[in-house]
């Protein structure tokens, strides 16, 4: 299980993957934006979301969860 | 003479035209939203009101609001510093309608060059170089491909009305082009404007080199010289200096008088910024493009001719003739403090727990925050700009290195670390480095 946090204060700008997907290993789950620049959320290890922690619009703060790849 | 100035912008740059406005006895006005209400800019204007919400497009780029604030303060004209409103043709000619000074070209000059396209063919017609590349807009993918096959890869894909780099992308084949493309389709259409694509011929290991210039209220058009701004990530400048150790006086020369010509071309009037790319090696150039406003790395500039090139906005935008003598003295470098991670230039917005300002011989400091402030995820990373100028470039190398060295800051992550190891690179210090410097440095 690999927890995915946010690296930096950001808003959520595209949600790329769904909860029950199956990932790669470098597959973008989440597009943040943070300061005019898009900041892809990568994949560190292939598997499956189990749980997807934002959406869309949401603003985020360092070390929040937004997914988990089991 | 106008009495009173509005600045439609944030930060760093409101408040260093604030300063000269103040300076020239004339009233500041400031607007803010409400992520800036703590900013140094809200306090050290005459007057400042609030314009709405973070987000931009609720605040300095909503157009009624910033209309109305010039109103109920009763301003003469407004400064749209860069960015937000720099470059909008239809804002500068609201504000001229509304019967306010509009501190800036006029809306045909920018119109004229906003749209890259435009421009690039308007100064090939001019006789200024171009590279080879796309005379009409490109909206399909197979479109791109004949392009790049027609002008030769690699190629640079970018936004016909982007600008700071956003959207842009190289492409050495037509699997990265197709890529390049969608990415620059997709700022395109997010960061609004046009939706054309153009396609240039790539240089590598090209300079970019830029002139700045002034039209005077009398149609005469000056180049106040060049800035080097080749040090750059993600397209995006981070260490500025003049003069540019990457040309010949042979070159400088033509460089300017293409400026002039360029400036000539649409009429323009105040600063402007032409931008070229050089090949070192052959001491060539091309025009990359024009922006119609004051530059971020003004202060390069400044500190060589010791011109105030806010003041001189000012007196032409009130049709004043300028007596100028902008003969460069020694050498100029900028580096922009941005609060961003040293090693990937991730951003890094967060509170300022500590912020000590470099002082000393030849240390010019604009900065944006003060301790205490938070740097937020709304606005672009630049929290300060750190110039120095020397009798020699060497002399400028040294003062920088000890005012890096002595700008304390806590808080948000911050590329003074990556400012510190540059002033030890043997390619920067050598003076002979192109736009691939930095890349180079974190492969």
């Amino acid at each position: 299980m690999a927890e995915v946090r946010a690296e930096m204060v950001a808003n959520v700008w595209k949600v790329v993957v769904a909860a029950g997907d199956a990932v790669e290993d470098g597959d973008t789950l989440v597009i943040l934006e943070s300061m005019k620049m898009e900041i892809p959320v990568l994949a560190e290890d292939a598997g499956v979301v189990a749980q997807l922690k934002v959406a869309e619009g949401d603003v985020i703060q360092e070390g929040d969860l937004i997914a988990v790849i089991e | 003479m106008f009495d009173s100035v509005l600045i439609a912008n944030r930060g760093e740059i409101a408040r260093r035209i604030i300063r000269t406005v103040r300076g020239m006895g004339l009233r500041s006005v400031a607007v803010y939203s409400e992520a800036d209400a703590d900013l140094p800019f809200v306090r050290e204007a005459d007057q400042a009101l609030p314009i709405g919400p973070a987000n931009p497009a609720q605040s300095y780029l909503d157009q009624d609001k910033v209309l109305e604030a010039a109103r109920d303060s009763g301003v003469g004209a407004i400064h749209p510093g860069y960015g937000f409103f720099s470059e909008n043709a239809d804002f500068a000619q609201a504000v001229i309608d509304d019967g306010i000074v509009w501190i800036g070209p006029s809306p045909d000059a920018i119109r004229r060059m906003g749209d890259k396209i435009n421009a690039r063919n308007l100064m090939e017609a001019a006789g200024v170089p171009v590279a080879a590349g796309t005379r009409e807009p490109v909206t399909e993918p197979g479109e791109a491909v004949a392009a790049a096959e027609r002008i030769g890869y690699p190629v640079m894909v970018k936004t016909a009305g982007g600008g700071g780099g956003i959207g842009m992308g190289v492409a050495h084949d037509e699997e990265s082009l197709a890529k390049a493309f969608e990415q620059a389709s997709r700022a395109a259409a997010r960061f609004g404007g046009t939706p054309a694509i153009l396609l240039e011929r790539y240089i590598e290991r090209a300079r970019h080199v830029e002139v700045q210039i002034l039209g005077l209220a009398d149609g005469t058009v000056l180049a106040l010289g060049e800035r080097d701004c080749s040090v750059q990530r993600r397209h995006q400048k981070v260490v500025e200096e003049s003069p540019s150790p990457g040309i010949t006086p042979e070159l400088r020369a033509r460089m300017l008088a293409a400026a002039v010509r360029a400036g000539e071309a649409v009429g323009y009037r105040g600063a402007g910024t032409v931008e070229c790319l050089v090949d070192a090696d052959a001491q060539d150039f091309v025009f990359l493009e024009m922006n119609t406003r004051l530059q971020v790395e003004h202060p390069v500039t400044e500190l060589v001719t010791g011109v105030d090139l806010v003041e001189a906005q000012l007196r032409i935008a009130a049709g004043q003739d300028l007596a100028l003598d902008a003969t460069p003295t020694g050498h100029a470098i900028e580096f922009r403090v941005y609060a961003e991670d040293p090693k990937r230039f991730f951003p890094g917005p967060g509170k300022i727990a500590l912020w000590k300002e470099p002082t000393g011989e030849g240390v010019r400091v604009d900065s944006g925050y003060v301790e205490g402030n938070t740097v937020t995820p709304f606005y672009d990373p630049l929290m300060a700009k750190l110039c120095v100028h020397g009798a020699t470039r060497a002399e400028a190398l040294d003062r920088a290195r000890a005012a890096v060295a002595s700008f304390a800051l806590e808080g948000p992550k911050n590329n003074l670390p990556f400012c510190a190891e540059l002033l030890e690179h043997p390619e920067f210090v050598s003076g002979d480095y192109d736009t691939g410097l930095v890349s180079r440095m974190r492969s």
